[in-house]
């Protein structure tokens, strides 16, 4: 029985959602803007900010750096995920539980804790701070996410599988090629994507594990003091916030591929 | 079989799902839990300017509970983050219930309208909150237009409650979303069984939904709750100096005033606050986390 | 409880699948305690029995998926100790069917053919020929994920059969399915395996479908085989309560067994009276003493009419009526005693059903009872 909701829960719906878009909304008002302050009134259309963003130098080799990190934390912390799934779905073996939590325990932590723990280890081996020291923070946070997702494509692909493709003759091997990683790759993109977005947008760890080359977060963080940057960070918010959302939509694409697939459930309209 | 016989087979019986989880264990083992044991110990240690003092003392944990300075930081930040998490998941639920119940076909579409703004940096959602709240800000020329107001509010930013609003609206998907499976969950016909027995609209809400998505609301409090004491970024550009939390001076200590040892003690004295109150509450909503029926 | 060590001759030449002294424990738990097996070619062999009695453990091990703790396989007269699932001459019917979801149907019947390296024309016809073996004809791309229960199960077949294999494994291949689909895929399967001439061994919780499928049934209780015969055998000449009330619906009544009277057997019970019975009738030697005492239902008869007349004969008041549409089982107490027995009456036309109340003549004979122990 779908009713309509009651006016009073409605207008509030309405309400929250334009609190919680409210900030974004100023994104592409002040990214367009034709002003160098951001504040109301508004005086125009213009796309130099996007344009100015080309040239800065800066910029890019902090989106160069950022790039490097997610792409390297997203590979590894999916190589973790696999494993870590695997060995959760198909194994028994002592310390089964303790090891998932410490897998998993980044989660709860918050992100300074885990910041400024890998700080103290890096400053007491005398480790100079540098690309792959944020590396190692993301891996460490991004992981939990990668489990859960290999996790739930571990679990729902039915064992026999693996045993009709060794009954049919196939070798371990060929069975991994032919059957378990097709089943697995939506779940290995998936896993991919988030990490990817994870580590691009994470700041606090980057903060305090950055050496001399830069994350995107810090440098619009270092940017945030100057007012007459500001415009040019609108305008690359705006990019990061598109770019997200595209990532977002490949991401729910291949979770719902993967869930298909490896649940295989009979079609109950098909005699 | 005798009881070392049994403990070899099984370790026989473990040995390939080692080979998997090994690399992974190593590395959380390695670079989180051996870190915080670090993090514990720096904390028993002292700074002497450039020198590192390694007798063991708890001198770093005394300094911190008598000086009001930290005392009082570590308070502002434990009622922030209360506040925090109260008004989110209390907004939270009616947004998530509206989901659950009134979506229809369309619950993905919502809970992804949810989530959009949230794909932007963190960093430039809270900057824009300072555009919003600030003097000249959309607040205040909006109140001011409309003639609501005389003079610029100036209680709503660079303190406190400019945190508490910037982080209810950041944590807000994180406690939309368990509280929406938790709803899911409660059967629609235990609904119509209390409609059957005679409850009407809120009795029904208060006796069978609210207790039956508890376990979603507790999630949502504890998302939320544990990571915001250790907030840097918000206090930081909307806070002023009112609104700063401990993460803040756990910055200063390893950066401006080189007291890492101490920097270690008030992190490692937040974990603990976090985690007997995580903990506080899991006891005291213990009936709620029975399995569900 | 007797634990045969040696199978009942079967007629059909050479032995395909061997075990010899079977064990297996998964952890501190035994779940195969000591099976001896021998299934000769071309039979249609069902392991039954209830679950946990380790039938298909024993499957899985012939499979090649278990290595048992102790004890040999061996298929065709090739040991089987060291090959593993993959050179083996077996294939399996798995009871999730364990259809490869990326695949479609064609991709999942040709998977073992792969490695033949076959022409794709001749691999795509082998693939038609057998999808229309299985009255799947002309799903050669329907996805798998769009296929109805039966139509996956048919999938699975084909998909095993196609490699030719010596043995043929059903893991409980029809449980999933409904009960009218499960009973034309029990004929189904029954014709495939008399067409193809394959050993074919299943596994199965459901004593209907062992009777009506195969060639021998072994009965396992608890890692053992209790009994190991042909379905009619082991229908009427069940050697313990266990098998008996397993198999069937089974009437149980308390007598004694008083001794040998030359070849036959004294039996004696409070409602029945004095019988001898023929050595047969006691699968399992035992000394003289309290027996339970077996009749099947459809082996007692209602005498309608005053001039039917019976080996030996009681009186008796209807205590209960179950009526089956084609069947009606009538609940009696004998007399006596406080046994109760059910007795089937097929309803052919004419036939009186009786109602609670009614009294009623009671015929039997004893060359259908049994002796269990």
């Amino acid at each position: 029985m779908k009713s309509k909701a009651p006016i009073a829960l409605f207008s509030f719906v309405v309400t929250y959602l334009i609190f919680l878009y409210a900030p974004i909304i100023l994104l592409p008002l002040f990214a367009f803007n034709d002003s160098s302050i951001i504040s109301f009134p508004l005086s125009g259309f213009t796309s130099k900010w996007f344009v100015g963003l080309w040239y800065e130098e800066t910029m890019h080799r902090a989106l160069k750096n950022s790039l490097i990190i997610a792409v390297v934390s997203s590979v590894i912390s999916t190589i973790f995920g696999i494993l870590t799934a695997r060995a959760l779905a198909r194994h028994q073996y002592i310390g089964k539980k303790p090891i998932f939590g410490l897998i998993m325990a980044p989660l709860f932590l918050p992100e300074i804790i885990i910041g400024v723990s890998l700080l103290i280890v890096m400053i007491q081996i005398g480790l100079t701070l540098n690309i792959w020291t944020v590396i190692i923070g993301h891996v460490l946070i991004i992981t939990p996410f990668s489990v859960s997702i290999l996790a739930a494509a571990f679990n729902n692909m039915d064992r026999s599988l693996e045993e009709a493709s060794l009954d049919l003759g196939e070798t371990r091997f060929g069975t991994f090629r032919r059957v378990i990683l097709p089943l697995v790759t939506p779940g290995i993109i998936s896993s991919l994507l988030i990490g990817f977005t994870i580590s691009l947008d994470e700041f606090v760890i980057a903060f305090f594990l950055t050496g001399i080359e830069p994350t995107l977060p810090v440098y619009i963080w270092a940017q945030l003091r100057f007012p007459s940057k500001l415009p040019g960070i609108m305008a690359l918010g705006f990019i990061l916030l598109v770019l997200s959302l595209v990532l977002l939509a490949l991401f729910e694409f291949f979770r719902r591929r993967s869930e298909a697939l490896t649940s295989g459930k009979p079609s109950s309209e098909h005699q | 079989m005798t009881a070392s016989r049994k403990l070899l087979l099984k370790i026989k019986n473990s040995l390939p799902g080692w080979r998997l989880i090994g690399g992974p264990f190593l590395f959380g083992f390695l670079l989180l839990l051996t870190p915080l044991f670090l993090m514990v110990a720096l904390s028993l240690w002292t700074q002497n300017y450039l020198d590192l003092d390694r007798t063991i003392t708890l001198n770093n944990y005394r300094e911190i509970w008598s000086h009001p300075v930290y005392t009082f930081l570590i308070k502002r930040s434990v009622l922030i983050s209360l506040s925090v998490t109260l008004i989110t998941v209390l907004l939270a639920f009616p947004m998530a219930y509206f989901i659950s119940f009134y979506g229809g076909k369309r619950k993905a579409l919502w809970l992804f309208l949810i989530t959009i703004p949230f794909w932007t940096s963190y960093l430039l959602r809270i900057f824009l909150w300072k555009i919003i709240l600030g003097y000249n800000g959309v607040v205040n020329s909006g109140l001011q237009s409309l003639n609501l107001i005389e003079e610029p509010l100036s209680f709503i930013l660079y303190n406190a409650n400019a945190v508490v609003i910037a982080l209810a609206h950041a944590w807000a998907p994180f406690a939309i979303l368990p509280i929406f499976v938790a709803l899911e969950r409660v059967d629609r016909t235990m609904l119509e069984a209390a409609k059957d027995l005679g409850d009407n609209a809120i009795r029904r809400f208060i006796r069978v939904t609210l207790p039956l998505s508890m376990p979603g609301i507790i999630s949502a409090a504890l998302i939320v709750f544990i990571p915001t004491i250790g907030d840097y970024v918000t206090p930081r550009l909307v806070g002023g100096t009112d609104g700063l939390m401990v993460a803040n001076m756990i910055q200063v200590q390893f950066a401006k005033a080189n007291n890492a040892p101490l920097g270690a003690a008030l992190a490692i004295t937040s974990l603990m606050i976090v985690v007997i109150i995580a903990l506080a509450f899991l006891f005291f909503n213990r009936r709620y986390l029975r399995r569900q029926v | 409880m007797s634990s045969p060590s040696s199978a009942s001759p079967n007629q059909q030449g050479s032995v395909m699948v061997q075990l010899s002294s079977i064990r297996k424990s998964f952890d501190e738990l035994e779940v195969v305690k000591g099976v001896d097996l021998q299934i000769g070619a071309g039979e249609f062999f069902s392991l039954l029995g209830p679950s946990g009695c380790g039938k298909t453990t024993l499957l899985r091990m012939i499979a090649g998926f278990e290595a048992p703790n102790e004890g040999h396989i061996s298929i065709d007269g090739q040991a089987m100790d060291d090959v593993d699932a993959n050179e083996r001459p077996t294939n399996m019917v798995f009871q999730s069917y364990a259809i490869f979801p990326h695949l479609s149907v064609g991709e999942n019947v040709a998977y073992g053919l792969k490695k033949q390296r076959l022409a794709k024309n001749v691999e795509r016809q082998r693939v038609d020929e057998m999808l229309k073996m299985v009255d799947l004809e002309g799903l050669y791309s329907r996805p798998s994920y769009a296929l109805s229960g039966g139509q996956r199960q048919r999938v699975a077949l084909a998909r095993a059969l196609i490699m030719e294999p010596k043995v043929l494994l059903l893991d409980e291949p029809l449980s999933a399915l409904d009960k009218k689909l499960r009973e034309h895929m029990q004929q189904e399967l029954r014709r495939l395996q008399r067409t193809l001439g394959i050993t074919f061994i299943l596994v199965t919780h459901d004593q209907e479908e062992a009777l009506i499928m195969s060639d021998r049934i072994a009965v396992m209780f608890d890692g053992n085989i209790e009994q190991l015969g042909r379905p009619q055998e082991i229908y009427e000449r069940p050697v313990s309560k266990r098998v008996a009330s397993f198999i069937g619906v089974m009437n149980f009544i308390e007598g004694e067994y008083i001794g040998r009277k030359g070849k036959q057997l004294k039996v004696r019970a409070d409602a029945l009276g004095e019988v001898l019975l023929e050595q047969e009738q006691m699968p399992t030697e035992i000394e003289p003493g309290q027996v339970t005492i077996g009749l099947r239902p459809e082996m007692m008869t209602v005498l309608y009419h005053k001039s039917d007349k019976s080996e030996k004969e009681f009186n008796a008041t209807v205590e209960n009526v179950d009526y089956y549409g084609d069947m009606t089982y009538y609940t009696v107490t004998l007399p006596k005693s406080d046994d109760q027995v059910t007795i089937s009456m097929r309803n052919t036309a004419g036939r009186h059903v009786y109602e609670i109340g009614d009294k009623v003549r009671i015929g039997w004979g004893s060359a259908s009872m049994v002796i269990l122990v």
